[in-house]
């Protein structure tokens, strides 16, 4: 779909949609009219837009206006909500990830979560880390200590926890928790990368690191990061979509939408008038 | 500006000393029990002195009575009007075990107080234990061994060796028939079984009916050999005799048998090191004898075997069971109407008396399962039946159900406690809900479900009443765990605490003489629900610990 039909779809002073900034990138995610129920209420209201690869997207909106759902969305997170039904079509490659059809376990491998606070397990770090691949069925020793070690250096963690991968998880600091998670979330290399509000729990120097590791993350992955911090979402990310009351207002490159933004709404937001 | 004591007041203080006095109270009230069945029942293997008392007779004569004195009340002495006494004056009384049912016709005697003339404890003084009749209280004066008198310089030493080769002699034939005998009784009894099966199918093997044949003979024959010995024994345990005084002189002398005397002491000729040394081989004996006498005297051990070995089992399977119900209940069933149904049947179903259960455990397991068990398997047995009457099995199960509610709601709260942000982050990480479950939320809801196995071990282990429907007896032949195949007998019957409490201080025939060893069995009883507890929260101990840190 290119710019021109959506344009003519939404009335262009209410929505912006700009995929000029997609150029040159593979697009892995496609949202199309996607709407979404919880029992009568509306969460979502006709929300198209697409995500590429090697970018990070960052989604921002007031509370309430239906960035996290939609980011639960991508891995079939709303499927544990009781209640909750979906119109329209996501596809992941040439996949449409809402079918019934769909293998969710195998969506969910694909397509990795970190939460708002750490939640490892209350297992080693070592056992946090292999947990996804042990699911996926690796056993060998020697396999599961690669992955490990490779997932933990990923995550930038491991210098600080090679000594102590037997010890509990729980030992280490909430900005060494959140990046665990991450490495627990990338041993089983998936194809994108959802946040949800990755550092609201952590101190700002934890959150430099997260951030840090988001920018090495981007040459490898699809990232979509929810925030509600926006100078987070002016320093990590490439593309800003903003939403507001289950719709999509704006979305183009973050220079672009922090700078320059085309929907007053969007403005209004992002200098603080509202939100 | 309010006044002090309606500060004091706003301040909650009165009501906190309410609760504190409300917890001391329970406190008080627990403690106390134990503390009372303690001292009571474990007194009893004390060797308390044994006195001479010279007592002025209501008839006017002064006689000897020898015994250990178990309590002193006091009474109005109008109550003892039979006596010839004046009313309005309190009188002490004495209730002295006098023990020698065999001569006197009683063990206890209630003497007054004013009555004593002389109380002295000798050192020459003798408690026998004996296999019949209760205790002993007198003095050894001679050994006869071979119908003659022994000349011994040390008597009391020559006899406390008897005892050792009689109780040797003792536990060789008794190894004997529990041994070697035992095991040819119950082949027999199954070679009797596989030809009466073989009746049944109307297949007369003739090859196997002589192989049974032969081996019946063989078994005869091993028999035989088997019996002479036990007559040898017999024969070697008859030689010695003691001869006890029981008067000052010797007029009342009497012999006993060797045989029959399982243990002597001289109570008043102990030092406390010996004392203690008693103490702890009566109580061990009593853990390790059978009871003798219908329950009144000698140990326990069927009963705390049978106790512990029905509540693992009962735990074997009501562990399963409450925590696979409550996991569906909480993770799979369709939160409905239907579910809260079943979940209020739950919550009731804690509330049913026991004795319902085992009424239904007899109507349920009893007679219907365990009797078609019984037309299907054991046809051969019939019209005896083998799981179509009260047996452990039974038993297990019908506390299992009993406790099945415990389980059943301790589980479903476990796992409703669990933080939906681990089931999320594992889902995430593309594990199935089944995953989930196994490796992320049942571990960690283990220890509430182990919250859930202590309580309905606690329940179990103290329940009486269902029992004596479904299997528990006064007195098994033997214990459900031996050396036949296949080791564990889920048919037979079996002895609890509980009812071995029950039985011995309300169903015996000499009650004044049970009732320490209904203190000793009920604190025994108490010390295995305390020790099962203590191991399974050792465990949920260890379990918390390895999910400390999580928010739970």
């Amino acid at each position: 779909m290119n710019k021109e039909t959506r344009l003519s779809l939404q009335s262009p002073s209410e929505q912006w949609y700009d995929d000029e900034g997609l150029e040159g990138h593979d697009i892995t995610l496609r949202v199309r009219d996607l709407d979404l129920f919880y029992g009568e209420a509306q969460a979502l209201r006709g929300v198209n837009i697409d995500f590429a690869d090697r970018l990070v997207t960052a989604i921002i909106g007031p509370s309430g206006c239906g960035k996290s759902t939609l980011l639960r969305c991508f891995n079939r997170m709303n499927d544990v909500v009781g209640g909750c039904s979906t119109r329209g079509e996501i596809l992941l490659g040439n996949q449409d990830i809402l079918g019934s059809e769909i293998d969710v376990a195998e969506l969910r491998r694909r397509v990795g979560m970190v939460f708002q606070k750490p939640n490892p397990f209350p297992k080693s770090v070592y056992e946090n880390v292999a947990y996804g691949l042990r699911i996926r069925g690796i056993r060998k020793r020697r396999q599961l200590d690669e992955r490990v070690e490779w997932a933990l250096r990923a995550a930038s963690l491991w210098d600080e926890v090679k000594g102590r991968l037997g010890e509990p998880a729980f030992g280490l600091s909430g900005g060494q928790q959140q990046r665990l998670v991450i490495a627990r979330a990338i041993a089983v290399e998936p194809e994108v990368i959802l946040l949800d509000e990755p550092c609201s729990a952590l101190d700002p120097i934890s959150t430099l690191k997260v951030e840090e590791l988001i920018n090495e993350l981007k040459q490898r992955y699809t990232i979509i990061i929810v925030t509600h911090n926006m100078q987070q979402a002016a320093r990590v990310s490439d593309r800003t979509a903003f939403m507001y009351l289950g719709e999509l207002i704006e979305y183009g490159d973050t220079d672009q939408v922090f700078t320059n933004p085309r929907v007053k709404r969007t403005e209004d937001y992002i200098t603080g008038r509202y939100g | 500006m309010e006044s002090p004591s309606r500060n004091w007041w706003r301040s909650g203080a009165p009501w906190i000393s309410l609760h504190g006095t409300a917890v001391a109270a329970c406190i008080l009230l627990a403690g106390g029990l134990l503390a009372l069945i303690m001292v009571r029942g474990l007194a009893f293997f004390w060797p308390t002195q044994v006195q001479e008392i010279i007592y002025l007779e209501p008839d006017g004569v002064e006689s000897r009575i020898v015994g250990q004195i178990h309590g002193v009340e006091h009474v109005d002495s109008g109550r003892l009007a039979d006596e010839g006494s004046d009313a309005g004056t309190v009188i002490e009384r004495v209730l002295v075990k006098t023990g020698n049912r065999d001569i006197a016709g009683q063990d206890f005697r209630l003497l007054r107080g004013d009555r004593i003339l002389r109380q002295s404890a000798p050192l020459s003084l003798v408690a026998l234990e004996r296999l019949e009749w209760g205790v002993f209280f007198g003095q050894v004066v001679g050994l006869r061994s071979y119908g003659s008198l022994l000349p011994s310089s040390d008597v009391w030493a020559d006899f406390q060796s008897m005892i050792g080769r009689a109780r040797y002699l003792r536990e060789e034939a008794r190894e004997l028939e529990r041994g070697p005998i035992a095991d040819i009784n119950y082949r027999l009894e199954q070679l009797r079984l596989e030809e009466r099966e073989r009746e049944l199918d109307g297949d007369p093997d003739p090859v196997a009916a002589a192989a049974a044949a032969s081996e019946r003979r063989a078994l005869q024959e091993r028999y035989r050999g088997l019996e002479s010995q036990l007559l040898a024994i017999e024969e070697q345990l008859n030689r010695d005799h003691v001869i006890v005084r029981i008067s000052r002189d010797a007029s009342n002398d009497r012999e006993m048998p060797l045989r029959s005397i399982i243990d002597a002491w001289r109570p008043n000729d102990m030092s406390l090191l010996s004392r203690f040394g008693h103490f702890f081989r009566k109580f061990g004996s009593f853990i390790t004898d059978e009871p003798r006498e219908a329950n009144t005297e000698g140990g326990i051990y069927p009963a705390l075997f049978g106790t512990v070995l029905m509540v693992l089992l009962m735990t074997v399977f009501v562990a399963p069971l409450g925590v696979v119900a409550g996991v569906y209940l909480t993770e799979y069933a369709r939160q409905g109407l239907l579910t809260r149904f079943v979940r209020i049947s739950v919550n009731n179903l804690a509330g049913v008396p026991s004795i319902v259960y085992g009424v239904f455990g007899l109507g349920f397991f009893v007679y219907t399962v365990g009797g078609g068990i019984d037309r299907l398997f054991y046809e051969e047995a019939l019209p005896s039946p083998t799981f179509g009457t009260g047996g452990l099995l039974w038993a297990s199960l019908t506390l299992a159900l009993l406790t099945l509610p415990v389980v059943i709601v301790t589980t479903e709260e476990g796992l409703a406690r669990i933080p939906r942000s681990l089931r999320e982050a594992s889902l995430a990480l593309g594990a199935t809900r089944w995953e989930t479950l196994w490796r992320t939320v049942l571990p960690m809801a283990s220890p509430a479900i182990m919250t859930g196995l202590i309580l309905s071990i606690a329940r179990a282990a103290g329940e009486v009443a269902p029992l004596m429907l479904v299997g528990v007896v006064k007195l098994a032949p033997s214990v459900p765990l031996d050396g036949n195949f296949p080791y564990l007998h889920l048919e037979r019957k079996f002895m609890h605490l509980g009812f071995h409490i029950y039985d011995v201080g309300f169903q015996s025939p000499n009650i004044e003489a049970a009732r320490p060893l209904v203190y000793a069995t009920a604190f025994l009883l108490v010390a295995v629900i305390v020790l099962l507890n203590l191991a399974a929260i050792h465990v949920r101990n260890n379990l918390r610990e390895r999910f400390r840190g999580v928010e739970v």
